[in-house]
């Protein structure tokens, strides 16, 4: 019943029909809901030569998991995604930094 | 393919670094039938323990058993996937905002009581990322390594879309309905994630602008307060913690419409690997699955009777037909579909199977009522969208 009124009250002066406001649903929620998310809850770039780039760059974005997880890929595909994440998503990697970050990735997490 | 294989290991680690995850997982991993398949078990704000892809963003898969549990996946159990890490940690619904602009005679700014003090409907439908057994195809593609648990169904309840379309008035020159979140890239030179549907989709009947998920506010992770539900089709239009609706003049031409989540426009998005030229059009509709949930992939069981179950789902013609096989699809017989919640909705299904030594290869089936069914071969396309091979099950009976 309250809810009813208040919908019918905030909806008075949008002309809405009172037939409108009984139809009306379950209440919104209401109220903030905070939480804390775990940040990269743990995972991080293998060691080896080149990590300190991948570091640099990839994890602005994302966790490492989005590379350790991926499957066993070729440097020239390490290379297509470094590329992709600079074209696509504006990481902002320069042009030396790709081979590098590339021939960590396969070392650390791909395949010859 | 082993698809539904998930075993649950015991041992810490791996090479998961698991000293440093939060305390409640501890040792708990989860071994996907995958290269680099090891995946935690952590438990997010608001959420289970669930099989977790990658924490930055955060990526949450669903234990295939859950779905053995009830028709409806439980809100701490779905599972979540967003695509960039500027997530709002907090959000506060009194406040919260759905703007309409654009290509509309009125603009609004409806606040969340005026809008469920609009006509509310409630549906059962299945939400589904794109990319779901994404890491199941072969060859491998690159991309959120899935197995099957990027999916879950739940009672969605809001207000037509349609309906606040026509408080704002569509302008004659409208031709897409763009949706946006609070979600936000980290980088400025990343694309916004907002996706779009042409008028005629937007105006369905079903396409509504949820706020309750199983009679529940629904988990911030899952887009509270609100977010847009698009029965039949896959998750990334249902965008969450939704604050604008732009009505736009043009097809949408951004990079979430015009080059990511996009199919082979071919039969069942099939192409060969290695293949290019061909066109490509927006994901749309989900196509038919089936799963078994309660008999896994490498199982023994007893030699008794038992009663194999599962789920089956389309892009919303309901499911007319489930059948199941014991020699890995030589010969099938029909299961009995359990009660209907929908032609959105997961439908179970249930079917006894006397099962005696010796071993087999379980497989299930599922028909929908517009005639589309599950290829025995698996399709392949560059971006691992929409598998929905027939699934088998190795199993043992001793």
């Amino acid at each position: 019943m309250t809810k009813t009124l208040v919908a019918a009250t905030v909806l008075g002066l949008a002309g809405v029909a009172a037939g409108t406001a009984l139809a009306a649903g379950p209440p919104a929620p209401k109220g903030a809901v905070s939480i804390s998310l775990p940040g990269d809850a743990g995972f991080s770039f293998k060691p080896g030569p080149g990590v300190e780039a991948a570091q640099r760059y990839c994890l602005t974005c994302h966790s490492s998991a989005y590379v350790s997880t991926q499957p066993l890929m070729t440097q020239a595909q390490w290379t297509a995604e470094v590329t992709k994440m600079r074209a696509v998503y504006g990481a902002p990697i320069p042009d030396d930094q790709i081979a590098p970050i590339a021939g960590y990735l396969t070392a650390a997490y791909g395949k010859s | 393919m082993a698809a539904s294989r998930a075993r649950f290991l015991t041992s810490a680690g791996a090479a998961l670094g698991a000293a440093a995850l939060p305390r409640a997982v501890m040792g708990q991993i989860v071994a996907l039938p995958i290269e680099n398949g090891s995946r935690p078990l952590v438990a997010f704000p608001q959420k289970r323990a669930l099989i977790l892809l990658t924490p930055r963003p955060p990526q949450l898969e669903t234990p295939m058993a859950v779905f053995d549990d009830g028709v409806f996946t439980p809100n701490d159990a779905f599972f979540v996937r967003w695509h960039l890490a500027g997530i709002p940690q907090s959000v506060d619904a009194t406040t919260h905002r759905i703007n309409v602009t654009g290509a509309v005679q009125r603009p609004l700014s409806l606040s969340l009581d005026e809008l469920a003090a609009m006509p509310t409907v409630e549906i059962a439908a299945v939400n589904q990322c794109s990319g779901n057994s994404r890491g199941l195809f072969s060859p491998r593609v690159a991309g959120g390594q899935w197995s099957n648990g990027a999916m879950g169904n739940a009672r969605w309840t809001g207000v037509r879309l349609r309906d606040i379309l026509d408080r704002a008035g569509l302008a004659a020159t409208a031709k897409q309905v763009q949706f946006n979140g609070l979600e936000t890239p980290v980088l400025s030179m990343t694309p916004d994630f907002k996706k779009s549907l042409d008028v005629d989709v937007a105006r369905g009947d079903d396409v509504i602008v949820a706020y309750l998920m199983n009679g529940a506010p629904m988990p911030l992770l899952n887009g509270y307060p609100v977010r847009l539900i698009v029965p039949g089709w896959y998750a990334t239009y249902w965008v969450k913690m939704l604050s604008d609706i732009t009505v736009l003049d043009h097809v949408d031409d951004n990079f979430w419409m015009k080059t990511a989540y996009r199919i082979p426009d071919t039969p069942h998005a099939n192409v060969a690997p290695g293949s290019t030229g061909y066109p490509t059009v927006p994901i749309n509709k989900m196509d038919v699955r089936s799963f078994i949930t309660n008999v896994a992939d490498g199982a023994t069981l007893r030699p008794e009777p038992v009663v194999l179950r599962g789920i089956a789902f389309d892009g919303g013609s309901g499911i007319r037909r489930v059948e199941i096989s014991t020699d890995g699809g030589g010969t099938w017989r029909d299961a009995a579909l359990e009660q209907d919640y929908g032609r959105y909705s997961f439908r179970r299904w249930n079917a006894r199977w006397d099962a005696e030594r010796g071993a087999y290869r379980l497989a299930v089936r599922a028909t929908a009522n517009d005639g589309s069914t599950q290829p025995a071969t698996p399709i392949w396309n560059p971006s691992g969208y929409m598998l929905n091979t027939i699934e088998t099950y190795e199993v043992t009976v001793a």
